[in-house]
């Protein structure tokens, strides 16, 4: 039978008092320079993998720092590591750096366990 | 002897009557309270490098003892008048000073966050604005929620009577961004558990030094900044307060709970402003403040000859800004009666 009737939906409300700290704090402490961040999107404009698909790596960014990391582990994995965000940001934040370093927290914190990829794609 | 009235003792006003008062003028400052400063003495410590603003105080209190002009406290202006080549300058007790030229020096008001009650001020206990903040740390109190507890997130609110046309000020206040910045360093330092988050439209940071403060602020205390509006305060039971916005940056809605909420309030004409400016003719901004003549090459000229205009009463300046307006007013009124002679 199809299933019919009123489902409820989670919210997109990015709510602080739900805020996961870890992946974000682990980041900060070896790369310090992501706290500086404009969200200016340069980074975003010459990025390779941005220019070919669906993937914004200053907004990817921007919710880490908001404690969102739900289906972050399959978005990050499109950076190419080409180095050319590091290149413009105007705030010389090691970009690079800080995917590598995303890689890892995921492993060592288990974030994206779940694969909601609402907030990162368009699509 | 040529005589100049300057209204209004704050720091454009005795900036510009020490400097004419050295060029061989006669000048009275009026001030209508009993002290002069005008806003400068509720400040603690001034953008961008934290020095306290007592030094810049002592600096325009020195210029009053060691230059000789006249000072009367007490006397609110209430009329400016046009006789026979002077001005009649007529204040509330009917006391009357003559003068050749008059130079408006009655800078601004505070915006009265009471009329964004969606902000909850003065409703709500723990929303106060940016001009409280500065008191508390002018009077080296130790800054506490409403019961007393220590505040484990403060927001800060830009924009509050500025850019915001249902405020009725269309216009930016220049310096409150800044504020913000200095003031959100100056909380994290006294309290360096504490989250603190700005929330902001536009992080305008003109001056010398400002932009560095800002970057400080991210890299040295971990202030965070979202870009977004407030939309609405509203009290928690245990008297925090829910603030929703929304990131702009992520394009969702976002909500926190902070147990403080800190109003950068903008800047006005000040009342005396607007009350001189039309009674005695004076063109007005859509701003509200007093219109400069031109507003690239004449910023001390009002539309009305021989009355000058100096400091905040023209446009919302910082303190230097304001030491320099009132300095080119009296090089632009030296001018000026050179070229009658």
């Amino acid at each position: 039978m199809e299933k019919f009737g009123f489902a409820i939906r989670e919210t997109r409300t990015i709510d602080f008092e739900q805020f996961d700290e870890r992946l974000l704090e682990y980041v900060l402490s070896y790369e310090p320079s992501f706290r500086v961040c404009l969200s200016c999107g340069g980074c975003t404009a010459t990025c390779s993998a941005g220019n070919l698909i669906d993937f914004n790596i200053r907004k990817m960014n921007l919710l880490i720092r908001r404690g969102e990391t739900e289906g972050l582990e399959k978005e990050i994995n499109k950076c190419m590591l080409c180095g050319k965000c590091v290149l413009v940001c105007p705030r010389g934040i090691n970009i690079r750096n800080v995917i590598m370093l995303i890689k890892k927290g995921i492993v060592l914190f288990n974030t994206s366990g779940k694969s909601d990829q609402r907030y990162y794609c368009h699509a | 002897m040529i005589n100049i009235v300057a209204i209004g003792g704050g720091i454009a006003g005795i900036e510009v009557s020490s400097l004419l008062s050295g060029l061989g003028y006669e000048v009275t400052l009026l001030e209508k309270n009993s002290e002069l400063g005008g806003k400068l003495q509720n400040y603690d410590a001034l953008f961008p490098n934290f020095r306290p603003a007592s030094d810049i105080k002592e600096y325009i209190f020195n210029k009053c003892k060691n230059n000789g002009f006249d000072i009367q406290t007490n006397t609110e202006i209430i009329d400016i008048a046009r006789k026979n080549g002077k001005f009649l300058i007529r204040a509330k007790n009917n006391e009357t000073f003559r003068a050749d030229a008059v130079v408006i020096t009655t800078g601004f008001d505070f915006f009265d966050a009471r009329k964004k009650e969606e902000y909850g001020y003065k409703i709500y206990e723990n929303v106060l604005t940016s001009v409280d903040l500065e008191e508390k740390f002018k009077r080296k109190e130790k800054i506490r929620t409403a019961n007393g507890k220590i505040p484990e997130r403060i927001a800060f609110i830009h924009c509050v009577g500025s850019r915001d046309e249902k405020s009725g000020n269309h216009y930016c206040s220049k310096v409150c961004c800044i504020t913000g910045v200095k003031q959100a360093i100056e909380l994290s330092e006294q309290l360096p558990e504490t989250e603190i988050y700005c929330f902001y439209m536009d992080l305008r940071m003109y001056g010398q030094g400002y932009e560095e403060l800002y970057r400080s602020a991210q890299e040295n205390y971990n202030i965070q900044f979202i870009r977004g509006r407030l939309s609405e305060a509203s009290e928690n039971m245990d008297e925090s307060l829910l603030i929703k916005a929304e990131d702009t940056l992520s394009g969702r809605p976002l909500k926190m709970n902070v147990d403080l909420l800190i109003l950068l309030v903008g800047m006005e004409p000040s009342a005396g402003t607007s009350c001189l400016g039309k009674s005695c003719k004076l063109e007005f901004d859509n701003s509200g403040f007093i219109k400069t003549k031109d507003p690239h090459t004449q910023r001390n000229y009002s539309t009305e000859k021989g009355i000058f205009l100096a400091g905040t009463c023209s446009s919302p300046m910082s303190v230097n800004d304001t030491i320099e307006n009132a300095r080119s007013a009296a090089m632009e009124i030296h001018n000026y009666f050179q070229a009658i002679d």
